[in-house]
């Protein structure tokens, strides 16, 4: 009786019936939980997102307030990172400084990923010599090593956090757009542009409707690294005292004003330095997972 | 009914690229009446699908040009027009549809959205108006779930389907002209079929002119009126259905009919006509099918051939019917 009859073989196997139902999310999302450490990277992140949120709200103590009393304190159970050199509380510091590294480098990705985009949408429709002015430009922009390029604009601009997010935007820009205009060289020529074309689309709507969303792809990957990337640019650039000006509790400014102690009380350098450290790595970490998962061709 | 919507005369276009000049079409007359079903058929590299790119003017992002001869369509002579009224005219009065319908859906536009573009845009519908539209143009072209594919994405469709879809799209407008090139090529036989009833039933109910590319002559006996042979960018014969399939006079088209399989018929091999289409670049100087032709004698490679009228309505380039 081991014999199977034809319409037990035949019976879908229920599994193979959910299989057979893939969207694009789900193939994404069958290849991305595959990968534990991005997962680990996009958990801490949205604890990130939470506590730059949240934080400033549920901070123990005060991060301006000096305490004189307690001044370079180590860790202890009261104050957790211990204590600066006026006494202020660096775990409610580092919380607070989330907002703000959070925001800086949101924003700036985000001007640089949309300025990128619609230059490199632009340089890779038309080409010509259109292309050829916008990617000359980008050029020279890349041959700038980032934080010098951004020092420039600095100088230029005068400092404050306003002027970080646009030097680093600025500094983002022609990665997306190279990376665009790529896609977009790619997805010009394909049939469903000519298509589009055929039945008399503007030039405007298919960029944006018909060619963008297939770069979104890359997009995406490059935006996750590029905020860690600029994060660390922006504590750098405050580091040098171009950038959030003391007191604010940016991660990069608080780097700054412990380096004279690092000798006698290096927690206060090293805690928003692990922040940094930690924040930039989630990033990365969770833009190698995603390319991993929006790459057709890695299929594992 | 002989009332011609669509005239080409002489038209060349070529291509220009870092080899040299590539003339991809040489010198084609063709026109198209009102209504009717005009095949052009060629092997690959005939020159049909660029002189189809040629009236659509999608020859832009190439480095090909029209650089003589007319298109002229209503009157209006298309190869002069400036790109934004070739863009009302486009979708509007003549459409395409294309080989694959594996790739020429966006993958990632709805259905709904890719079809009503085009009706937004020359109808100048509103929102509901032209999803009402689109819902029923996806119902004349025999979509089942119309209502349901509208908000689809073209990856949950399978090839006949898109090419309906395809054919949805380019219909919605009520285009004058239909240009089809290879629209059933990509497709299996009996969706073949399917698609094939389709463009007949809808060409019946609309009035629509199709101007019908392919290298499948069973398809052309189908579907066309008339048929217009094509070998290297040149027009070699052309004329009514039946008089091309039942009394060829042009050796190329004579070697074409003779490559179809027959039925019921016992032979070990199909006939085929040896060699390739010349390379654009070194074309013999007189007839250029005169390396593969069977019947070739000195003149031939003298001089080419001008057409010479056989019957009414059919005519080819043959220095045998002089």
């Amino acid at each position: 009786m081991s014999q199977r009859t034809v319409r037990e073989v035949a019976k879908p196997n229920e599994n193979e019936k959910m299989e057979d139902i893939r969207t694009p999310f789900s193939e994404f999302w069958r290849k991305f939980k595959k990968q534990k450490t991005a997962i680990v990277a996009a958990l801490f992140i949205c604890l990130f997102f939470i506590t730059a949120i949240i934080g400033p709200y549920i901070v123990p103590y005060d991060v301006a307030e000096p305490d004189y009393d307690h001044i370079l304190e180590g860790p202890s159970s009261k104050h957790w990172f211990g204590t600066d050199a006026y006494g202020r509380d660096i775990f409610s510091r580092v919380i607070v400084g989330a907002r703000i590294s959070l925001a800086v480098g949101l924003s700036s990705v985000l001007v640089g990923a949309i300025l990128g985009s619609i230059l490199g949408l632009i340089s890779g429709y038309y080409g010509g010599w259109i292309d050829n002015v916008i990617m000359r430009i980008a050029d020279v922009l890349f041959a700038f090593p980032g934080i010098i390029l951004a020092i420039g604009i600095i100088a230029i601009l005068g400092p404050g956090l306003y002027n970080v997010v646009f030097a680093v935007a600025i500094f983002s820009t022609p990665m997306f757009a190279r990376i665009v205009r790529g896609s977009t060289l790619a997805i010009k020529e394909t049939v469903y542009v000519e298509a589009a074309k055929s039945i008399g689309t503007k030039d405007k709507r298919i960029m944006f409707k018909h060619i963008l969303p297939g770069t979104f792809s890359g997009i995406i990957v490059y935006f996750t690294m590029r905020i860690g990337t600029s994060i660390l640019t922006a504590s750098s650039l405050s580091f040098l005292g171009m950038g959030a000006q003391p007191p604010t509790p940016e991660w990069g400014a608080m780097l700054s004003s412990g380096r004279d102690y690092l000798g006698v009380a290096s927690h206060i350098t090293f805690f928003p330095g692990m922040a940094i450290f930690v924040t930039v790595l989630a990033f990365n970490l969770l833009g190698d997972g995603l390319r991993d998962a929006l790459d057709p061709k890695i299929d594992n | 009914m002989d009332k011609k919507i669509l005239e080409i005369k002489n038209l060349k276009t070529y291509f220009f690229t870092d080899n040299g000049i590539v003339k991809a079409v040489d010198g084609v007359d063709i026109h198209v009446n009102e209504g009717e079903t005009l095949g052009i058929v060629g092997e690959s590299g005939s020159g049909k699908s660029v002189t189809s790119l040629s009236i659509m003017g999608l020859l832009n992002d190439t480095s090909g040009k029209v650089v003589d001869g007319k298109i002229e369509f209503q009157g209006r002579n298309l190869v002069d027009l400036k790109e934004e009224d070739m863009r009302k005219i486009r979708g509007n009065d003549i459409a395409m549809i294309f080989q694959e319908p594996m790739t020429s859906l966006n993958p990632v536009l709805r259905i709904g959205k890719q079809i009503s573009e085009a009706i937004r845009l020359h109808l100048k519908y509103d929102k509901a108006r032209a999803k009402e539209h689109t819902i029923e143009m996806l119902k004349l072209v025999g979509i089942p779930r119309a209502e349901n594919i509208y908000s689809e994405f073209p990856f949950q469709l399978s090839g006949g389907m898109r090419q309906r879809v395809m054919i949805a799209m380019a219909m919605a407008c009520n285009p004058k002209l239909l240009i089809a090139d290879e629209p059933t090529t990509a497709l299996d036989v009996t969706i073949q079929a399917q698609i094939l009833d389709l463009m007949k039933k809808l060409k019946k109910d609309v009035g629509t002119a199709i101007m019908f590319v392919t290298h499948d002559l069973g398809v052309v006996a189908e579907m066309c009126d008339r048929v217009v042979v094509m070998y290297a960018g040149r027009v070699v014969e052309r004329g009514d259905v039946y008089q091309i399939f039942e009394n060829p006079k042009h050796p190329y088209t004579k070697g074409l009919l003779k490559s179809v399989p027959v039925l019921r018929q016992k032979v070990e091999r199909l006939a085929s006509i040896p060699g390739n289409v010349p390379s654009p670049k070194n074309m013999p100087k007189g007839c250029k099918f005169a390396p593969r032709c069977k019947n070739v004698f000195d003149k031939c490679w003298e001089e080419e051939p001008p057409f010479y009228n056989v019957e009414e309505n059919h005519s080819s380039k043959c220095w045998l019917c002089e």
